[in-house]
């Protein structure tokens, strides 16, 4: 169970795939059009439930309970040896530029 | 109140009236022509006043460096004598880190002056973050709408950076999948809230990066004596390259043009990538700056979330450019390491262009790159590159030439490997034409729509009038 109070996420599907907009390609139209807000939880709950929560501006948004304490973790990805290799290349042609 | 998709995009005009405060029907000479300058001189702002208001929010008087590593790069690959100066508006230095600060600046300072409790905006760049942030110093409520996710719930590292940005300055985000659909629920939530549309469209966007053209005058002056030879600008929606241009032009008009500048938009070449794609979504590594808004926004501004778009590109530029995301990632990492600064790759595509074009002309002409964003988390080569490898991008070295976008990234062996492409600007400016076609079939054409497509356009009545006949003579009208 979560707390209410929690910082949590929840996602509503707004259009079903048959009611989405005709000007879309098919990839995109087989698939609901779904949108993920992050709030405070009004009431306690279960993921998976439906909850309510309370935005940062103080909107209410009700809709399928996701994440508690959700957080990003997007990152300086992983290693690329190009870009290493570019860095290196560009600081010796300056170096022989300069000599 | 019914809000299934029809009904609310049913109401869109209501909507949009009360979410901006603008009647747009005062500026309306024809069903297609508008009195652009009017609307403009309606924000009723100095460029003085507009400093005013920028300064109390953290926003401009960013620095202009000169690039002189990568000038003396450039005159290694370029031909004898050629290789023109390169300077740097390090934008990223604005509240925000990046130039959308000056956009949101006047927005957001116009919304409190109107009384409305919170602005929204809808937005895949950095514009979200700009507006929050001037939101956060006004006191003003935000909320962002941004497509963030594929259906795997997948969304590459830069949007999702932005998604973050946004909240950290205290806006509520409506984080979406993919689709045009973004549109229904940005025009729900102002509907909702009654709060104002901050959107990059308006004359207030327009006229906030006014600034930042008159800077580049006012610095490039203090060092050089002249006014720059180019200004390279990095082009999506129009409003960069519109907002600038006008800026330089006001500025010229007040202090007397010493030589002519060129206005060059400059896009990351996304051809062949559908926009509206579930698939292709995560299959590019840039969210903005790119062909999949230049040019249908060059083509047609008025497809905007205002009644009439501020931002009109074609009014202003005199080249238009592509690159590839091969290209901007090496100039990335080339400013890096090269100039000692990093910044965000999405800003660095006019570097990119700049760089290129830079090779084509002597070495005592001067070309500004407007605009640099913020790197960090996300935003950053690294990240997008591996990101891009995870999806089955191939990355690779070798010509730019070799580039197909959804399947490699070539990454360049140097920079004499830069190729821009030149983007053909009739052409442009015969699709706007069509567009107008299509969407007003049944149209006599007037003197006054004339005299506004010449303006719009920036081409003479007499051009306008054989491109029109020549297409309506196809379609046999």
């Amino acid at each position: 169970m979560i707390e209410k109070g929690t910082w949590v996420k929840v996602e509503k599907v707004l259009l079903k795939p048959e009611e989405r907009t005709a000007k879309i390609p098919p990839e995109t139209k087989k698939v609901p059009y779904v949108i993920h807000v992050c709030g405070f939880l009004k009431e306690k709950a279960n993921i998976g439930d439906e909850a309510t929560i309370i935005s940062k501006v103080g909107r209410e948004h009700t809709g399928k309970l996701i994440e508690s304490e959700p957080s990003f973790k997007h990152n300086f990805g992983d290693f690329v040896q190009e870009l290493v290799d570019i860095g290196c290349e560009v600081r010796k042609e300056l170096e022989q530029l300069n000599e | 109140m019914d809000k299934s998709y029809n009904a609310v995009m049913g109401r869109k005009n209501e909507i949009m009236k009360k979410a901006l405060g603008i009647d747009y029907t005062k500026y309306k000479i024809t069903d297609i022509a508008f009195d652009y300058e009017m609307m403009m001189d309606d924000v009723g702002y100095s460029i003085k006043e507009i400093f005013d208001i920028q300064s109390s929010s953290k926003v401009g008087n960013t620095p202009l460096y000169f690039l002189p590593n990568i000038t003396k790069l450039v005159r290694k690959y370029a031909p004898k004598g050629k290789g023109a100066k390169i300077y740097l508006k390090d934008e990223a230095a604005n509240a925000s880190g990046s130039f959308k600060a000056r956009r949101a600046s006047l927005s957001i300072y116009e919304a409190k002056k109107r009384g409305y409790k919170g602005v929204i905006a809808s937005t895949s760049g950095n514009y979200g973050a700009a507006v929050a942030s001037q939101a956060a110093m006004r006191g003003l409520k935000c909320i962002i709408v941004q497509e963030v996710f594929d259906s795997r719930f997948v969304g590459q590292p830069e949007i999702i950076e932005k998604a973050r940005a946004c909240e950290a300055l205290g806006a509520e985000v409506i984080m979406s999948s993919v689709g045009p659909e973004l549109f229904y629920s940005f025009l729900s939530a102002l509907e909702d809230t009654g709060y104002f549309n901050a959107s990059l469209y308006t004359p207030f966007s327009i006229a906030g990066i006014e600034t930042l053209g008159w800077e580049v005058m006012h610095q490039i002056r203090a060092i050089e004596g002249r006014d720059p030879d180019y200004i390279m600008i990095t082009h999506a929606g129009g409003g960069n390259l519109t907002g600038t241009a006008r800026g330089v032009l006001k500025y010229k008009m007040e202090n007397k043009p010493l030589n002519y500048t060129e206005f060059v938009g400059c896009s990351v070449d996304l051809s062949g990538l559908h926009m509206a794609s579930d698939i292709d979504f995560n299959k590019k590594s840039f969210t903005t700056g790119h062909t999949g808004f230049g040019i249908p926004f060059a083509e047609w501004p008025d497809r905007a979330d205002t009644p009439r778009n501020a931002a009109r590109s074609l009014r202003y530029m005199d080249r238009y450019l592509t690159v590839t995301q091969g290209e901007v990632f090496y100039a990335t990492e080339l400013l890096a390491a090269s100039e000692g600064i990093e910044r965000g790759p999405a800003g660095n595509t006019s570097l990119a262009g700049a760089i290129n074009l830079a090779m084509t002309l002597d070495q005592d002409a001067i070309i500004v790159v407007q605009e640099t964003e913020y790197t960090g988390a996300g935003k950053h080569p690294q990240a997008q590159l591996s990101f891009a490898r995870q999806n089955g991008i191939e990355i690779l070295r070798g010509h730019p030439e070799k580039s197909i976008n959804g399947k490699n990234i070539v990454l360049p062996y140097n920079i004499g490997d830069f190729q821009y492409k030149e983007q053909d600007l009739a052409k442009l400016k015969i699709s706007y034409l069509e567009n107008l076609i299509s969407n007003y079939p049944n149209i006599k054409l007037q003197d006054e729509d004339i005299e506004f497509l010449s303006n719009d356009l920036n081409e003479d009545p007499k051009w306008i009038r054989d491109n029109l006949f020549s297409i309506l003579s196809k379609k046999g009208k």
